[in-house]
């Protein structure tokens, strides 16, 4: 039996004008012309879409999940970054 | 601490497993982030540490899962070409499609697992991992497209809404998907069934003789009783699954006796009765030596279905080849779309 080991792609589905392009899930395809056209009868049948994106699943770099603790930490200690962090009189409006 | 947001990966792909996963160095501090995650009832998502039983426990789950979508387009496609009208035969061709979609959304969730998309297939032809032995039996007539539309369908909503809030994150985003599309199946069939029932005495004769063929295969699909199933527990306490499959089987239970009274046909149990106290159907004894015999292989179909699929992959090897030979010319070329 014959392995082509086709690439993945991973898909990525705006699902209509004035929103972002959404991670729908992923695929195997020769190439990235075919990865569009398999996105599209995969994750659109039902009109879920407007537009595609697909990548090459090789293409991406994550973080690690080992390292998110440290990785994430400067964001941990500056609760004056939102707004709940101060303390405005009663009774002020429009702030 | 750990939070669940920070669990999140970009994609779908296992890229890689951190190394010392299931030796035994030092794993204590990932294993309590692990039972952590779950009892929070947070997801497991790819690139986390996971147990290894965990790790071969789903494998084994999904992709048994994906080879049943695979093998069931077989027995409902066996009637497009005598669909009798062109409006069912549109919609028995969607349903067959749905459930080729159905079954690469769950390879690719088995793949973020670390296993490749070759190797289960693999596993597929050479009998190594199985599928659903409801697909073993017999579509002996058109009424059989309704009845597993219906009871088949219908059983596999019941198995995998729960599924939807299964503790690893691409298992549970690819049963969302199903699920929503799994509900045109069931009622399609419903409303096939129906017209059948309310037709000439023929046509509702043989509606019933079909589902009467199709109810105990159904109840089956829940797998065996809770003291007899050996994954049960353990893929309980990981919460890979929410209900036992005794529970499961009631609910379905339930559910159908009074839609087959809408349907005017009638359930083949003699047993089958409101139990007040209980609060559910009381339902006769399962002949799970049927079951065990058809998931060993000698089920009416076993053979037809493997031969056929073996038979579509190698037919299919050229058409892989050409477009993996077409891709390697134009490599030089751009990849990827453009922004839009």
């Amino acid at each position: 039996m014959t392995h082509t080991d086709w690439p993945l792609w991973e898909v990525f589905v705006r699902s209509r004008r004035g929103l972002s392009h959404t991670h729908a899930g992923s695929l195997h395809a020769p190439d990235a012309e075919l990865a569009l056209r398999n996105a599209r009868d995969l994750y659109t049948r039902r009109g879920e879409g407007v537009s595609i994106w697909v990548v090459p699943s090789s293409s991406i770099t994550a973080s690690s999940p080992d390292e998110k603790d440290p990785f994430f930490e400067p964001a941990a200690d500056k609760p004056y970054r939102h707004p709940t962090f101060y303390e405005i009189p009663e009774g002020v409006q429009h702030l | 601490m750990a939070t669940a947001a920070a669990r999140e990966t970009a994609g779908s792909q296992a890229y890689d497993v951190p190394d010392g996963a299931g030796d035994t160095t030092d794993t204590t501090g990932y294993e309590r982030a692990f039972d952590a995650a779950v009892a929070a009832d947070e997801r497991i998502e790819p690139r986390d540490w996971m147990p290894d039983a965990y790790r071969a426990t789903l494998v084994r789950q999904i992709a048994q899962h994906a080879h049943s979508e695979i093998i069931g387009m077989q027995p409902e496609a066996n009637w497009i070409t005598r669909a009798p009208s062109l409006r069912r035969k549109a919609i028995l061709m969607a349903k067959v499609q749905d459930e080729a979609g159905h079954g690469l959304y769950l390879y690719s969730a088995a793949e973020t697992l670390g296993v490749s998309r070759d190797e289960l297939l693999d596993k597929l032809h050479s009998g190594r991992q199985k599928y659903s032995s409801i697909f073993n039996y017999p579509t002996l007539t058109w009424a059989d497209v309704g009845a597993i539309g219906w009871l088949v369908d219908g059983a596999a909503i019941t198995n995998q809404v729960p599924l939807c809030r299964c503790s690893y994150g691409p298992y549970a985003r690819a049963m969302v998907r199903i699920c929503k599309e799994e509900s045109f199946h069931q009622r399609q069939g419903y409303e096939l069934l129906l017209a059948l029932s309310r037709g000439t005495p023929e046509q509702h004769a043989m509606a019933q003789d079909a589902v009467d063929r199709w109810w105990w295969p159904s109840l089956m699909m829940f797998g065996p009783p809770d003291d007899e199933s050996q994954h049960s527990a353990q893929s309980m306490a990981w919460k890979i699954k929410r209900h036992s499959n005794d529970e499961l089987r009631q609910r379905f239970v339930d559910i159908c006796v009074p839609q087959a009274a809408s349907l005017g046909l009638t359930l083949p149990d003699p047993d089958l009765k409101w139990n007040e106290e209980r609060g559910h159907y009381d339902f006769g004894p399962i002949d799970w030596t049927e079951f065990w015999d058809v998931l060993k292989g000698n089920g009416p179909c076993n053979e037809q279905r493997l031969t056929r699929r073996r038979q579509a992959h190698e037919e299919g090897a050229w058409v892989r080849e050409a477009a993996a030979a077409h891709a390697a010319k134009h490599s030089n070329g751009e990849t990827g779309a453009t922004r839009a």
